[in-house]
């Protein structure tokens, strides 16, 4: 049978239920954040460009951030008939792929990312599974609603499942 | 200006305009530097939602080099050169007179020649815009990566995203005609930029 793969591109989000799989191509600062219920085999995957929307003027795409964007799969994901209670995490991303001499804190926007989906899974109780974050390479990632496998593949540092 | 979506056809013209005339400096001293014809294709300027973003550029997972730098002074923005990274190769074997073809990994020396023509590309860009618009531009040293398109955008876009959901790219490919080899050449304006370029140009 064949499997639907969803895409989910830069500041976006979908959620699936099984045997659907989410993909994200090319996450580089940006982090990838799946969320799973396992009774449910529903998976949803937001792809989050910044940590945090209260520093923003005005917030039109709530999966562009972190802290907003997390809420929003969550409430989402819960419509399709999962339950937040039973949701689990797994993250990519939030490397740095560019190297400036004397970068600063504007610049290192991945390890700000990682942090912000951190704290936000911890507010909301869902527990962290698995973590494929830092580094400085990029990564396309796929997440399977049937067994809330991650799979990640990179261009230099091989690929796993987790 | 709040966002990249209110700019109209008329501005996008002419920002195609003066891309025109930066990324025509540019070819000249790439030329120079290679001795090379390169040619240039019709500027493209569009605005696309961060979610398309990977398809406008033939696809997020494709591997290419990218060299990013940042502008700071009156015009703060982001310029970047994105090549595929055989050509790049390609590009690099013509500058150090080799056999086009004997270049396949990114020595310390590769890298330090390709950060060089991402250099020499962006300075003369942007010295055409500087004639232009009478501002200051204070390029820092370009930083590199190799690495899936996806993600040298993603990082390079974090800047405009805390403003707008849009990302206005303004694109300039290089053509060398031989071989084909075609590196794209993206500025990114922050908006206070994009004001003041489009009010140079009369538009705003």
């Amino acid at each position: 049978m064949a499997k639907e793969i969803i895409k989910v591109g830069m500041a976006a989000f979908s959620t699936a239920v099984e045997p659907a799989s989410l993909v994200t191509i090319g996450l580089g600062s940006c982090v990838g954040v799946c969320l799973w219920d396992s009774a449910k085999k529903i998976g949803g995957l937001v792809h989050i460009m910044l940590p945090d929307s209260t520093q923003a003027r005005n917030v039109t795409n709530k999966a562009k951030y972190a802290d907003t964007g997390i809420v929003l799969l969550v409430e989402e994901m819960t419509k399709k008939g999962a339950v937040a209670s039973r949701l689990t995490a797994k993250i990519a991303g939030g490397a740095q792929m560019f190297n400036f001499p004397g970068s600063n804190s504007v610049i290192r926007i991945g390890e700000r990312n990682i942090e912000a989906v951190r704290m936000c899974l911890k507010r909301l109780n869902i527990r962290i599974l698995a973590e494929e974050v830092g580094g400085s390479y990029g990564r396309t990632i796929e997440f399977f609603t049937v067994d809330g496998l991650l799979y990640i593949k990179t261009i230099n540092q091989g690929e796993k499942t987790v | 200006m709040k966002d990249y979506s209110e700019i109209n056809e008329l501005q996008l013209d002419a920002l195609k305009e003066i891309s025109n005339i930066g990324a025509g400096n540019a070819a000249t001293s790439l030329s120079q530097m290679l001795g090379r014809t390169i040619n240039m294709s019709v500027p493209r300027a569009s605005i696309a939602p961060f979610s398309e973003i990977g398809d406008y550029v033939g696809g997020a997972d494709k591997v290419t080099a990218g060299g990013y730098l940042r502008v700071d002074g009156d015009m703060p923005m982001g310029m970047l050169f994105m090549i595929e990274t055989e050509q790049a190769f390609y590009l690099l074997d013509i500058l150090f007179g080799n056999v086009p073809g004997t270049s396949n990994d990114w020595t310390e020396m590769h890298c330090s020649a390709f950060k060089e023509i991402v250099n020499i590309l962006s300075g003369s860009y942007l010295n055409a815009l500087a004639v232009f618009t009478n501002n200051v531009y204070s390029p820092s040293v370009p930083a590199m990566a190799v690495d899936m398109t996806g993600a040298i955008l993603g990082e390079v876009l974090q800047t405009v995203g805390e403003i707008s959901d849009y990302a206005l790219v303004l694109e300039n490919v290089f053509i060398e005609k031989e071989k084909e080899i075609t590196g794209q050449l993206f500025l990114l304006p922050e908006p206070k930029t994009l004001e003041s370029l489009l009010k140079a140009l009369g538009v705003l």
